[in-house]
């Protein structure tokens, strides 16, 4: 069952979300509202992929293995370090708004799965954590449209 | 006579609930003089708070010499506070108000003409236009101008230069009452009316030291509460203060919060509403949305569980919730102890929710109270001179910005709205990295009123910005500025100014301005002059001159909007009251209070915002809000409580806030200069608990240093009334002193962080982590006053007092338009 796999391809793109939200915020602490945004957001992925724990306990989690038919370039990677100045914060909030694209467009996909089989509990924690990431993308969109004509136009 | 320093509140007149309030005229003249020795009485109202108290001006020998409160008008009924007479005519006369225009020259200020000066900064604004465009510009302008000045600014900042950089000290005091009715009711508006205090059988004031912040306005409440049907008072707040005292005396509850918990007590506290079954189902249906949502939110915040998390008694919370719950009509007021502290916008936005839940707005004796901390703060959100849109417009509605291209004959895209206007944070973040390269700031000073002073300091001094200031005197921030341009004050000038209850003033000039000071007014249009700001049609951007002019200028982009000033002019401001907006033809005498019908401004196409997410601020798209078919209904929003960003550890064990004090205003530019207020508060302390103290080794007096990651300050420390755990710091002290000494080192703003609000982008300066240390034996008392909040918990410390002499007097009450009590049969509406 391909979910196994999707669950997996969730699990490890919210952990890698949140990883990159505290390297952002870190990175641009500077910027207090960013700092302290993506912290709070970094928690909403931790709080997801906890969630996930009881899931994965029941269909299991595919890693890599012999036996795993997992997709090639599956999982997408994480932003270890962040650029400087107004125009690289710009980028790495895009950066973040892709790898929160993957992560919503995933959800969507269990949720249909979750559908298919019934299966409640999935549903919500699915529902739930989608939701959310719409909130992470919201915000990330908010802060790029206020940065951008400063960062394009006039910083040095 | 009496001394109002030593009786801040005067006598009591006190009345029956449903009762109009009694008229009591109070009165302050300089010199011993008496009132018939006044040449002239010039009508104004006070701007040493947010209350907005119609009063006359003294004027004698072509000086300004006192006030007389105006029995006539609906807000004060005559009365006045000690900052208002004592403190709003010194100033005028004092010897070191700027007569001439400053610039800076080989690193020095030094004085020169009007054309000199203003011709640097037009040379520095063409320069920077020309090689960087408007985003080069920031405007920072004040909660004291007059709503034509910041009309103008409007203008010339977004039609003329067209920056989104602009915004006021608005952002600090006030941002988050704006925020959060946005969030609520669609756009900003006060709902309720100071005669909601006649009529409510409970009063809740939520982080607001009434009785120091608005001492005419706790006057109106005293009045109720000491008489024989009195209403209960709740009040939050982490020092026992008047409020807390009232409180407890009126079997209500204090509720003292560990500070930064505000929001986890406002989840408590609806959640109670909910378990007890508090809640007008009916109501709710039809005017609100979000209730599931909202009941889902705060589900977790269990009476224990909040009782944790603000180190409160969980029973008292419970009380608390039964007195509104149970009471037939509530009132609620909000101050700097929500909008200055963490999750501001959500823990106000909470109070709209306690009153939509039970249906308790729009009715007499029921109303909110978002305060503001400046006087005419309301004006510029009106106006728009900081990051809203003029005359409550959206600024992320198309409709909306062609609306107003339209009446300013501009190219909509002139006007910046690709984005939320910048915040004043923001702004200062910009200047610091030099991408804007112009700083003008008007009529307020950051350099004391803004979180973390060191910051702010550099920013103003450094070559990365050309910084243009204009006020009354060389304060902390003119002192670093390239460009000073002399300003006159209030009576010296005339504009309109609207006070936190909507009603709009007339303040009419007095005197003349000293030198060559010239109205903010003047100033601004002298600069849209020479800058030659056109239309599209080639005109003079700007084709009015006097405030009258400004002001109907003004008054056509309000027509169609919540802010309806349609029914308004000079001529009719003349009259014997203030008069509260909207004022049009269905509404010629004004409006009383909002959304009597239940149906509140919420439209897709009408509202002033589409909304947020309190939690991280994101913006609602217009399709989103469109989707929850509003039409009307207010909104229930929630958030779910976070602690706060900088919380005690081992290296700063305590909670550190800052606040007010009676007897100062702002930044003591004007009550500084007047003697009997000064010497009631002179300098800088700050408060700690008793058992705090104890342990530090800590006595009345001493000398402590204080200290946070950011800064530190060496002050007299005041054991008082403070919660344990928490140390309280007046933020109006700054170097500047009225004696000539420099007063470093004692700025309560040194310590406070850079951080602020998700959606209102009002600062925090209610929640950073510090030490204390005894640095010296004191020899004598801490500065602070005993006569509110600050009082002292050891016997000893003598009274505040030594006040001059005022006049108090009680009157016949006239009658006023819209009071309930004189135009409904008692007890009735």
């Amino acid at each position: 069952m391909h979910l196994v796999t999707y669950i997996g391809l969730v699990h490890r793109a919210e952990q890698t979300l949140a990883d990159s939200f505290r390297v952002v915020g870190q990175g641009h602490a500077k910027e207090p509202d960013v700092l302290f945004t993506c912290q709070a957001l970094a928690q909403m992925s931790d709080e997801h992929v906890r969630r996930l724990i009881p899931i994965i306990d029941r269909y299991g989690e595919q890693g890599h293995g012999d036996d795993v038919e997992e997709p090639e370039r599956l999982h997408a990677s994480g932003l270890a370090e962040v650029r400087s100045g107004p125009v690289g914060l710009l980028r790495d909030l895009q950066d973040l708004h892709v790898l929160g694209t993957l992560v919503q467009t995933t959800w969507t996909v269990i949720i249909q799965a979750a559908q298919g089989l019934r299966d409640h509990d999935l549903l919500k924690v699915a529902r739930d954590a989608g939701g959310e990431t719409a909130r992470q993308l919201s915000w990330l969109n908010t802060r790029m449209k206020a940065a951008a004509p400063q960062a394009l136009i006039v910083a040095r | 006579m009496s001394d109002r320093i030593a009786d801040i509140w005067g006598a009591r007149t006190p009345h029956g609930r449903g009762t109009v309030w009694p008229a009591r005229v109070d009165l302050h003249l300089a010199d011993g003089l008496g009132e018939w020795e006044v040449d002239r009485w010039v009508q104004s109202a006070c701007l040493l708070c947010s209350n907005g108290c119609g009063c006359d001006i003294a004027v004698k020998d072509g000086r300004m010499v006192g006030v007389r409160g105006r029995a006539t008008d609906v807000v004060n009924h005559g009365r006045m506070g000690p900052k208002g007479l004592y403190g709003s005519t010194p100033w005028a006369r004092s010897a070191d108000r700027l007569t001439r225009p400053l610039v800076r020259d080989n690193g020095r200020l030094v004085e020169t003409d009007w054309d000199t000066a203003m011709g640097r900064v037009v040379e520095v604004s063409r320069r920077l236009l020309a090689e960087k465009g408007p985003l080069s510009h920031g405007f920072y302008t004040s909660g004291q101008l007059f709503l034509e000045e910041y009309y103008a600014l409007a203008m010339i900042g977004k039609a003329g230069v067209g920056t989104p950089h602009m915004d006021g000290n608005t952002r600090l005091c006030t941002a988050t009452a704006a925020a959060a009715f946005k969030e609520s009711f669609g756009a900003d508006g006060q709902p309720g009316s100071y005669t909601d205090i006649e009529y409510c059988d409970a009063i809740f004031l939520y982080g607001h030291n009434m009785a120091e912040t608005q001492t005419v306005l706790w006057m109106r409440i005293l009045d109720r509460t000491r008489s024989a049907d009195p209403p209960v008072i709740v009040c939050v707040d982490p020092r026992r203060t008047p409020v807390a005292q009232e409180a407890e005396r009126t079997g209500g509850v204090h509720l003292a919060p560990r500070v930064g918990t505000n929001l986890a007590l406002m989840n408590g506290l609806t959640r109670e509403l909910f378990v007890n079954g508090w809640i007008d189902e009916a109501w709710v249906q039809a005017h609100t949305l979000g209730v599931d949502d909202l009941r889902t939110s705060v589900e977790r915040y269990h009476p224990d569980e909040v009782g944790r998390i603000c180190g409160i008694d969980p029973d008292d919370l419970r009380r608390a919730a039964r007195i509104f719950g149970e009471s037939e009509r509530v009132l609620s007021t909000v101050l700097q102890g929500f909008y200055q502290s963490h999750q501001a916008t959500a823990a106000a936005v909470a109070v709209h929710n306690l009153h939509l839940l039970r249906g308790l707005i729009g009715q007499v004796g029921s109303g909110i109270l978002q305060m503001n901390g400046q006087p005419t703060a309301q004006n510029n959100r009106e106006c728009g001179a900081d990051g809203d849109l003029t005359g409550f417009r959206n600024w992320d509605n198309e409709q909306h910005v062609r609306e107003l291209a339209d009446l300013w004959n501009v190219d909509p895209l002139t006007i910046p709205h690709w984005a939320p206007p910048t915040n004043a944070m923001q702004i200062f973040g910009y200047a610091e990295e030099g991408s804007i390269g112009l700083l003008w700031i008007s009529a307020t000073n950051p350099a004391v009123s803004m979180p973390e002073s060191a910051r702010i300091r550099r920013i103003l001094g450094g070559d990365q910005c050309f910084v243009v200031v204009q006020d009354l005197f060389l304060t902390e921030t003119a002192q670093l500025a390239d460009v000073v341009l002399p300003a006159a004050g209030w009576g010296e000038k005339s504009g309109t100014f609207t006070n936190v209850n909507r009603t709009v003033h007339l303040s009419e000039k007095a005197v003349d301005p000293p030198g060559e000071a010239k109205s903010d007014l003047d100033i601004l249009l002298l600069y849209a002059a020479a800058m030659d700001f056109r239309d599209l049609d080639g005109a003079p951007l700007i084709g009015w001159s006097t405030p009258e002019e400004a002001f109907d200028a003004w008054r056509e982009t309000t027509r169609g909007r919540p802010v309806d000033y349609t029914g308004l002019s000079y001529a009719k401001l003349r009259g014997p009251t203030g008069i509260p907006w909207p004022v049009n033809d269905g509404a010629p005498e004004g409006t009383d209070r909002l959304y009597a019908d239940a149906v509140f401004p919420t439209a897709t196409d009408y509202c002033e915002t589409y909304g947020h997410d309190l939690l991280t601020g994101a913006a609602v798209t217009e399709q989103e809000h469109r989707a929850m078919r509003p039409d009307g209904r207010a909104f229930l929003k929630a958030a779910a409580y976070t602690p706060a960003h900088e919380e005690p550890g081992d290296d700063y064990p305590l909670l550190y806030t800052t606040g007010r004090t009676v007897y100062q205003f702002h930044t003591r530019t004007k009550t500084g200069r007047s003697r009997s207020l000064n010497r009631a508060a002179p300098d800088a302390w700050v408060e700690l608990s008793v058992p705090d103290a104890e342990r530090l080794g800590i006595t009345e007096g001493d000398v402590v240093r204080v200290e946070s990651p950011r800064g530190a300050i060496e002050v007299r420390a005041r054991v008082g009334h403070v919660m344990a755990g928490a140390v309280f710091a007046p933020f109006h002290y700054g170097s500047w002193d009225p004696t000539g000494a420099n007063c470093d080192g004692r700025q309560a703003n040194e310590l406070t962080m850079t951080v602020w609000d998700p959606v209102s982008k009002q600062p925090y300066f209610k929640t950073a982590a510090c030490r204390v240390v005894k640095v010296r034996d004191g020899d004598g008392p801490a500065p602070a006053p005993t006569t509110a909040a600050s009082a002292s918990a050891s016997p000893g410390v003598p009274a505040t007092g030594g006040g001059a002499a005022t006049v108090s007097r009680v009157v016949d009450t006239p009658v006023y338009p819209n009071d309930p009590a004189q135009t409904v049969p008692a007890g009735g509406a």
